[in-house]
């Protein structure tokens, strides 16, 4: 973990405040690190500019890998490394392999999607996340704002913060 | 946001619905005097042996089905003529009954995005007693040649005819008279299907546009419990109906997925007609309100029953494919080898599954207008075609057609469906004026 990171945290009661504080913050050209709210606020991610997240794509990509290994791993057992005859099918016949397709699509799309979400956000054991302020997983907002990736001085952006609806501004060092 | 919209049926539009309708009874006829002539069947022909004696090995009981297959009295085009009528009924009244069922599930699960667009659902309901007439007259003119249990002789014990299979099924379609005679508790049904669908969608409707007027919660949560009711009776009936319009027409035959199988492709093709319309009308101006949102909402309902259709049918047929049954394969290998049947049965798969599937899987994809304009014709076409292979095959066995005669017909229906449909929204606002989720539908977000 990089030491010695300098933040400065509004703290925001309602999240129509934080919503407008975010959009005029951002026009200030003031970089926003990350926002944390207790429950999900609608549109936050469009105000942030954030893109949207490309899982979906790792989550197709998966699931086809998923797929094709399938469909190769039970036409090679049942047809080429150990044929067997049930219910008196072709060894190599698709529709009884469909639900395992099915199932293994799934489940590599799922442990594929969680796997590569867990990697992007570094969530890895003994990590702690940061904890700006303890209030955001209870009743208030957070901005956090990176000292260092911003051209203003500390005294400026508090005073944006508290132009836009910010109950407090601390700070905070990591 | 909240105007008094109302939509103007205009007369290019009817104009245009009937010019289609006009085109259709053209083509209808050609197609008749085609089929009339004997020319369309003749491709048909070099399949006919192999499937006549694989159905004849499939057959319960031997000499039993195939030998009063003979004596069905009108000559082939007819035949065509009334089964295409019945696979065209069939298909409009599901679309029609979905409409309710769409409406239904909202109440019923308190679903506040799809307040702004409930009134297309409402006018497409409004096709449900049309069809229900045409159901019941087209019942006596076609029930001897589309259903074959109707006829006397095969309840005859002793007699050549004599069919135990079916004999065995006799309650289902005659108590409480005899077995042979007039069809009361199936003919009882189907007006009380019709009836009780028509009862509760004037109820609904009722509540719906009242509340325009008054306001309030209580008309929404009036409309709420017959909602709840409705898909009660509605859960029985459309599965008791797909067993007498669709699965008594191969009689000896039975799938216990049959009525999941026909809700399943009713309720797709109801959504992709609602969204059609909703596009539709926002490309001409009206549903201002309506956003990507809710487009997105619209979308994922095509998307999910699609796919759920697929399940189903995949369900139906693995079962039937693994416990090869004869008297349950017969089903499947009537429509896997005859000739327009085996196309349309990989078609129908590719149209309604694959397509589907691949261009809608992305969000973007869900959210235009364009791609729901390309996806919901394809499903709707689909499912025409599913219902094709559901009722064809059991009537005209291997001498089915696809042709001229189909294509006039579905015009002619699709032209009078989408007649009554628009003529009916035209007679309320577009949008319920005091629909107490309005707001929440306003700011829809996903």
């Amino acid at each position: 973990m990089d030491s010695n990171k300098n933040f400065l945290v509004g703290v925001f009661d309602d999240e129509d405040v934080l919503m407008k504080a975010v959009e005029n913050v951002r026009q200030k050209g003031v970089k926003i690190h990350e926002v944390y709210t207790p429950f999900p606020v609608h549109g936050l991610d469009e105000a942030l500019g954030y893109r949207r997240s490309r899982l979906p794509i790792a989550a197709f990509l998966f699931g086809m890998t998923g797929t094709m290994l399938a469909i190769f791993t039970q036409i090679w057992m049942m047809g080429f490394d150990w044929p067997m005859i049930i219910g008196g099918k072709n060894y190599v016949s698709l529709p009884p392999f469909v639900p395992v397709t099915f199932e293994f699509t799934v489940l590599l799309a799922a442990f594929g999607m969680v796997g590569t979400f867990l990697i992007v956000s570094d969530m890895k054991p003994y990590k702690w996340p940061r904890q700006y302020d303890i209030r955001s997983t209870d009743d208030k907002l957070i901005m956090a704002i990176d000292l260092a990736a911003n051209k203003y001085g500390k005294d400026e952006i508090a005073g944006i913060l508290k132009s836009n609806g910010a109950t407090e501004v601390n700070e905070k060092n990591f | 946001m909240i105007t008094d919209e109302r939509y103007e049926f205009k007369s290019e539009t009817k104009r245009t619905l009937l010019y289609v309708g006009i085109l259709g009874l053209v083509l209808f006829g050609l197609g008749t005097f085609l089929a009339m002539q004997g020319g369309s069947h003749d491709e048909g022909h070099a399949a006919t042996a192999v499937t006549k004696n694989l159905l004849a090995s499939a057959e319960p009981t031997p000499g039993g089905g195939e030998a009063h297959a003979e004596h069905h009295g009108s000559p082939l085009w007819l035949k065509r003529v009334f089964t295409s009528l019945w696979h065209h009924n069939i298909f409009f009244a599901g679309i029609g009954i979905i409409g309710l069922f769409f409406i239904a599930i909202q109440y019923a699960a308190q679903a506040g995005w799809s307040a702004p667009i409930k009134r297309i659902p409402l006018a497409i309901g409004h096709w449900i007693p049309f069809s229900g007439i045409l159901m019941l007259v087209l019942w006596f003119v076609v029930k001897n040649d589309v259903f074959h249990w109707s006829h006397h002789d095969l309840y005859v014990k002793g007699a050549d005819t004599y069919d135990h299979i079916i004999a065995g099924k006799a309650a289902f379609f005659f108590w409480p008279l005899e077995a042979g005679s007039f069809p009361a508790f199936y003919v009882l049904r189907l007006v009380a299907f019709f009836t009780l669908w028509y009862v509760f969608f004037t109820w609904i409707k009722k509540e719906m546009l009242q509340e325009d007027i008054s306001g309030g919660v209580q008309h929404w949560l009036t409309a709420r419990k017959f909602s709840a009711i409705f898909l009660v009776i509605f859960a029985v009936t459309s599965s008791v109906s797909a067993w007498d319009w669709v699965m008594s027409i191969d009689t000896h035959w039975y799938s216990t997925m049959m009525g999941w199988y026909v809700f399943a492709s009713w309720w797709v093709t109801g959504l992709a007609m609602i969204t059609l319309i909703v596009v539709n009308l926002k490309d001409a101006g009206y549903l201002k309100m309506v956003n990507a949102n809710h487009l997105h909402d619209l979308g994922k309902f095509v998307f999910a029953f699609s796919v759920f259709w697929t399940y189903i049918w995949f369900s139906q047929f693995m079962l039937i494919y693994y416990a090869n049954i004869p008297e349950e394969t017969v089903y499947f290998i009537q429509r896997l080898r005859t000739a327009p049947y085996s196309w349309i049965f990989f078609a129908n798969l590719i149209l309604n599954f694959v397509l589907p599937f691949l261009l809608l899987m992305t969000r973007d994809a869900k959210r235009h207008a364009s791609m729901l304009k390309v996806v919901c014709p394809i499903v709707i076409v689909g499912h025409w075609f599913d219902f094709y292979n559901m009722v064809t095959p059991g009537v005209m066995k291997d001498q089915g057609g696809l042709g001229l005669l189909e294509i006039g017909l579905a015009l002619v229906f699709v032209s009078m469906f989408l007649y009554v449909v628009l003529n009916a929204l035209t007679k309320f606002p577009l949008v319920a004026k005091q629909h107490p989720m309005m707001g929440e539908s306003l700011s829809h977000h996903i």
